[in-house]
């Protein structure tokens, strides 16, 4: 089958975000006063084939582990959904 | 001593590495390309600065895969010498060579200027010709220099001395954990560091106080292969 992942990586949560802090700046200087903070990741598509979902899931696993993320600054969580050929 | 300054593609310090190596040591170096499989004759490897396959991804993380790091881990295993600077401080911490990780300066800009440090160790195989705490002038360049590590990790690494190199206290110039510019390995044969030392060799580049670090090297490695 074929597999998007759509993965989501974002610092930790004891990791400062500078882009985030300025962001959050910007916002409040729009008048957005509501904002209290503003944390800026990255979002990733992958395409993949897999004999199941959950073989999709330890692939994806696997990558982030070894090359998409770094763990000693970031965290990552993720979708799959099968998609056509 | 031998040494190998390597080459990615993106790489742009290699050759000030190199002439740095030649002006301060006279040291047999050479450029070694990312491909090499192979780095048992060297006693010294450089990890240059520069943006290594673009900074893809996240700055060092590419060029980790590279064929040359598996050549790098094995001589670091061996016990060699290995320098990353800047871009190759950001290679050696993706590599798990040493430990935390480079962040965005927290001022978001490129910074770009002479950095005080404090030589926070001077008994390290690259820091022996320094005196401890010693004030010395070495440029920066750098966009993510912002070195990140756990408390629990900093408190380690303070207690066995892997702090090696603190900019001057009021002029953290990337928002770094604790000031922290260079860390070493645990075994002592692995330092990275954000600042230059290969651009600071001759008052004509406005500093020569990186001089000593090439010096402190080549020292090490003497007193340990020549005979007396």
């Amino acid at each position: 089958m074929n597999v998007l992942a759509k993965i989501f990586v974002t610092l930790k949560d004891s990791v400062l975000d500078p882009q985030g802090k300025a962001v959050t700046h910007a916002l409040h200087a729009l008048k957005y006063g509501a904002v209290s903070d503003v944390r800026i990741g990255k979002y990733m598509e992958v395409t993949l084939s897999a004999n199941s979902l959950d073989d999709a899931d330890r692939l994806v696993r696997g990558m982030c582990d070894e090359l998409l993320t770094n763990p000693v600054i970031e965290k990552f969580t993720f979708e799959l959904m099968e998609v056509s050929q | 001593m031998k040494t190998a300054v390597l080459q990615f593609p993106g790489s742009n310090c290699d050759i000030d590495a190199l002439k740095a190596l030649h002006h301060t040591v006279d040291t047999m170096a050479e450029l070694v390309w990312h491909t090499t499989t192979d780095l048992s004759s060297y006693d010294l490897i450089v990890v240059p600065g520069g943006f290594s396959y673009g900074d893809y991804l996240r700055a060092g993380a590419i060029a980790r895969f590279s064929p040359v790091l598996k050549a790098v881990q094995e001589a670091a295993a061996r016990g060699r010498y290995i320098l990353g600077i800047c871009n190759g401080f950001q290679i050696l911490t993706e590599a798990g060579l040493l430990p935390g990780a480079l962040r965005r300066n927290e001022s978001l800009q490129f910074r770009c200027e002479i950095s005080q440090l404090v030589v926070a160790n001077g008994h390290t195989a690259f820091t022996s010709e320094y005196t401890e705490n010693e004030i010395i002038n070495i440029p920066i360049a750098h966009g993510e220099g912002n070195y990140y590590v756990d408390d629990e990790t900093k408190k380690a690494l303070q207690e066995r001395g892997q702090i090696v190199f603190r900019y001057v206290s009021e002029h953290n110039p990337n928002g770094s954990v604790d000031g922290i510019a260079g860390v070493i390995n645990e075994r002592g044969n692995v330092l990275g560091m954000m600042p230059h030392p290969e651009r600071a060799v001759s008052k004509r580049l406005g500093s020569e106080d990186g001089l000593r670090l090439f010096a402190s090297i080549l020292k090490s490695w003497r007193g340990t292969h020549v005979l007396h």
